[in-house]
């Protein structure tokens, strides 16, 4: 059941590296919030403060000043924050461990739960969320995760929400890694997860194309500020913001004039 | 015009430690101009990497030669060992520019160093005071600051500057064609944009005559190729100037690639992206008729058993025996 109360409320978070003439202001004064059950973008090159925003979120990072809250409380206990808000990155070969069976990883991942199901839910449970992702079990039955493809280990990690089924997903640049097929069907899962299970998901990208076609909300980010944000439509079609329109020429699209030689 | 590079019925294999053969590339051909930008497209495990060592003749195992010819200015690239191809053919004749620039620098070295270290061991006694000046001179060519980027590590740069500067490097001694392996993949769209410009500007001032373009990205290739090959489980499917196979497809799998796209333009935002279902065919074991047949919406019962050639369709080849 979707609440009133916002999934993360930002006022003024700020978060700097380094110190004297070496700090960097990573995320600048942003304040926002976002509300059960939406999808919301992060667009921005690299560099402009997105995936601290993530990590943030993750709290993986404590921001240096402001408040950030979690459904009106503060992220203390991770364990407990991490039932809930799970994430997807970037490069799925650097998030599960070269040594162990991707089922046995898979099967692993429960132990975030403060009651484990039986072996046989669990093992159920897991084959579901194959499924779920378009893999049948047996393919990656005994495998190691260099024994699949990008796409494939992509889809492991979608496996994984399916598994843990939180009620947030941060999902930083889950597609840049892979070929626009395999773009095409993360994206669906995505969508799935919140058609199915109601998730809220944070979405980021530098791709303002991907990011209007899956959210409700974007927040357009430049040097670790919210530069621009409102309905997709309004900010793709009308932008107001130089550097959305920077976002927006820089595309290579097909029926439009992009490099002039 | 008598073409500077050219690739004919080229076929790759990788050998297993089972002893198993998997085809990656067979029969591959094309040709390039002086000038001319080919891309090449394709998803993930098409064999577009792979085409790349070929063209190259660099056959480091389990990669080897099935068969076919690559030819460069007339003279073939084959039945060379990798030490001769790494000393005689790459940097000079053929180069490539690898798609992490992250993992092709030393992180220890300066920039400057490292390439150096390429003119140096290409040309023996050349003066090392000559090579300072070469470098300045090139990376002025394309409006970088010389002294600020060579005295750099490259962990002190940003991952564009970092592409810029592989590019730069690989292209040092003037090659004939570049390949470039999704070169801006790794980059986000503002820093592609001006990566890939600075791709044409070494083009159009003459340090590279041509170059074969390889992505997944079909509206990237769009704007940079001239023509477009069009790759699938080892085979080009789709060869023609990029107007034909961007706007006007005739393969079933070049409409199918098309349909997975998106783009942020009015009225886009209902369409679904339409993923491909399915696997390419499993290429240790020979495929009897069209490699694309288990996935193609308008496959015929023939389609199963006989094995499709390309052929010319309204200028451009098809390798579709249904393809109008």
């Amino acid at each position: 059941m979707p609440s009133d109360t916002p999934v993360f409320a930002a006022e003024a978070v700020s978060c700097t590296f380094g110190h004297g003439k070496k700090l960097v202001r990573a995320v600048d004064d942003v304040s926002f919030t976002i509300a059960d059950g939406e999808i919301v973008s992060l667009v921005g090159g690299s560099g402009c403060g997105k995936s601290v925003v993530a990590k943030i979120m993750l709290g993986l990072i404590v921001p240096t000043s402001g408040s950030f809250l979690y459904r009106d409380n503060p992220v203390h206990d991770l364990r407990a924050h991490w039932r809930e808000v799970q994430p997807v990155f970037q490069d799925p070969f650097s998030c599960f461990n070269q040594f162990f069976t991707i089922r046995s990883q898979l099967t692993s991942s429960f132990g975030i739960m403060k009651e484990k199901p039986s072996r046989k839910q669990m093992e159920e449970r897991v084959d579901q969320a194959l499924l779920a992702v378009n893999i049948k079990p047996p393919e990656i039955e005994g495998k190691y995760p260099f024994e699949l493809s990008g796409g494939q280990m992509q889809r492991m990690l979608l496996a994984r929400i399916f598994i843990l089924r939180p009620r947030v997903l941060v999902a930083d640049e889950p597609t840049s890694m892979v070929d626009a097929c395999v773009r095409a069907n993360i994206l669906d899962y995505l969508m799935k997860l919140k058609r199915e299970l109601g998730m809220t998901i944070v979405f980021i990208t530098h791709d303002i194309g991907l990011a209007y076609y899956v959210s409700d909300r974007l927040f357009i980010l430049h040097g670790g500020r919210i530069v621009e944000q409102g309905a997709p439509d309004e900010v793709t079609l009308r932008p107001k913001n130089g550097h959305t329109v920077r976002l927006l020429e820089d595309i290579p699209d097909i029926n439009r004039e992009w490099l002039r030689r | 015009m008598a073409p500077i590079f050219e690739v004919d019925d080229l076929r790759l294999h990788y050998l297993t430690r089972f002893g198993e053969k998997i085809h990656a590339v067979s029969g591959v051909s094309f040709s390039l101009a002086k000038g001319e930008v080919l891309g090449i497209a394709g998803e993930s495990g098409c064999g577009k990497s792979t085409l790349v060592g070929g063209c190259m003749g660099l056959f480091i195992p389990p990669l080897h030669p099935t068969g076919g010819d690559v030819r460069a200015s007339g003279v073939s690239l084959m039945g060379r060992t990798p030490a001769d191809v790494r000393k005689n053919v790459l940097g000079r004749t053929v180069t490539m520019i690898p798609q992490g620039a992250f993992n092709s620098l030393n992180p220890t070295r300066r920039i400057r160093d490292q390439a150096a270290d390429m003119i140096a061991s290409h040309e023996q006694g050349v003066d090392r005071r000559r090579i300072q000046e070469r470098l300045r001179e090139r990376f002025s060519l394309v409006g970088m600051e010389p002294d600020k980027v060579l005295d750099a590590y490259p962990i002190q740069i940003t991952a564009g500057m970092r592409q810029r500067c592989v590019i730069l490097i690989s292209t040092l001694l003037n090659p004939q064609v570049v390949i470039a392996d999704e070169p801006t993949s790794a980059l986000d769209v503002t820093t592609q944009k001006s990566v890939i410009r600075m791709m044409f500007d070494l083009l159009d001032k003459g340090v590279f005559s041509s170059m074969i373009f390889i992505t997944h990205e079909l509206p990237l290739l769009r704007h940079v190729a001239g023509r477009i090959a069009i790759m699938y489980a080892g085979e080009f499917v789709e060869l023609g100037t990029t107007r034909q196979v961007v706007f006007d497809p005739r393969h079933p799998y070049t409409k199918a690639l098309m349909g997975a796209m998106l783009s942020a333009e009015p009225g886009q935002k209902g369409r679904k992206p339409v993923a491909i279902e399915g696997a390419p065919p499993d290429l240790s074991k020979p495929v009897a008729g069209c490699r694309f047949a288990q996935r193609c919406p308008q496959a015929r019962d023939d389609c199963r058993v006989e094995r499709q050639e390309l052929r010319t369709v309204g200028d451009r080849e098809v390798r579709c025996a249904y393809a109008v």
